[in-house]
């Protein structure tokens, strides 16, 4: 066998290996992190996964709900799960935890008066900044004319 | 003009964002409750001392009463035990105790009872809240918290954190005063 050809099967066996760990990294949160196992229907687990992200865990308050392991977290986890397979719709899940814990408990809040300072002030401030380049290069460019 | 004005309206802009952002006696973790103004959870719940009858808020309607949700695995609990001790004395208006237990062990019924045994009861009925439900419903995310409600069975005051005798006096007395507190 040449070097090249030790080299390359090297490299697959790293490659192999890289993808087996990635796929058991992917694998645990759900899992590990639960007493309880997934949700037996795929599409609610679906659907689980993406509320729990959705909702901060107030104990902890820069995590989500599905990344906690505090005793809150996994109490609500177990109330999104039962609101769920109880045929809840997202929606209900999300106002019956913002009725309890407020708006801040989403992450991404909706749009609303409130809320429209939140969604408002990136734009803002991106236009605030194009009105000053605006006026700085049309300073500038009106100067060297000037020269 | 405008050169002059623009930054001196920023600064002034800062300092009231400075003096609101900074100011230490604001708690960064407190949330306003959405609960205010909405009537109270309502919940029946197993007692602690006697796990033959039922605590229930239904029963106190016409009443100011205060719920204090607590857990025997919370260290400011125990701060501000001393504190409930000392109110429950005045007998204001009845203080409901809710036992969250985060463990949802049958066993943890039985530890609120010692500990209730051992350092005195402030409460007049405590509730075993085995599974943590009712303070979900109560929006509670941190204990201790206390909540006041009123004759209608409104929340209209929460207290996030140890009870202090304070608190009691600055917060609920005032509070409990304009509620009329309670059945006469």
């Amino acid at each position: 066998m040449s070097r090249g050809s030790h080299a390359r099967l090297l490299a697959l066996a790293l490659a192999a290996a890289l993808a087996g760990f990635g796929g058991a990294c992917a694998e645990t949160p759900a899992a590990d992190l639960d007493d309880h196992s997934q949700l037996q229907n795929p599409e609610l687990q679906v659907r689980f996964e993406h509320i729990a992200k959705e909702l901060r865990c107030l104990q902890c308050q820069n995590e989500s709900i599905a990344d906690s392991n505090a005793d809150l977290a996994r109490d609500l986890r177990r109330q999104v799960r039962e609101m769920l397979v109880a045929g809840k719709s997202d929606d209900a899940i999300f106002s019956f935890m913002t009725d309890r814990y407020g708006e801040f408990v989403r992450f991404a809040p909706p749009l609303s008066p409130k809320t429209a300072l939140i969604w408002g002030a990136p734009f803002f401030m991106l236009l605030l900044g194009a009105a000053i380049i605006y006026r700085v290069v049309r300073q500038r460019s009106r100067m060297s004319l000037d020269e | 003009m405008w050169k002059f004005l623009l930054p001196f309206a920023a600064f002034v802009a800062l300092v009231v964002l400075f003096a609101f952002g900074l100011n230490p006696n604001r708690d960064i973790h407190a949330l306003p409750s959405p609960l205010i103004g909405k009537p109270a959870p309502e919940f029946a719940l197993s007692n602690v001392i006697d796990p033959s009858t039922i605590v229930s808020n239904a029963a106190l309607k016409g009443q100011v009463y205060v719920v204090n949700v607590w857990g025997t695995w919370c260290a400011e609990c125990r701060v501000e035990h001393e504190a409930l001790l000392a109110i429950s004395q005045q007998h204001v208006v009845p203080i409901i105790g809710i036992d969250w237990s985060v463990d949802h062990g049958l066993d943890k019924r039985e530890k609120a009872k010692q500990w209730l045994e051992r350092l005195g009861n402030p409460y007049s009925q405590v509730a075993f809240d085995k599974e943590g439900r009712t303070a979900i419903d109560f929006g509670v995310y941190a204990a201790p918290e206390t909540f006041l409600v009123d004759r209608q069975g409104n929340v209209i005051f929460k207290h996030i954190s140890g009870m202090t005798q304070e608190v009691w006096e600055k917060e609920f007395l005032p509070r409990i005063a304009a509620a009329g507190k309670g059945g006469t």
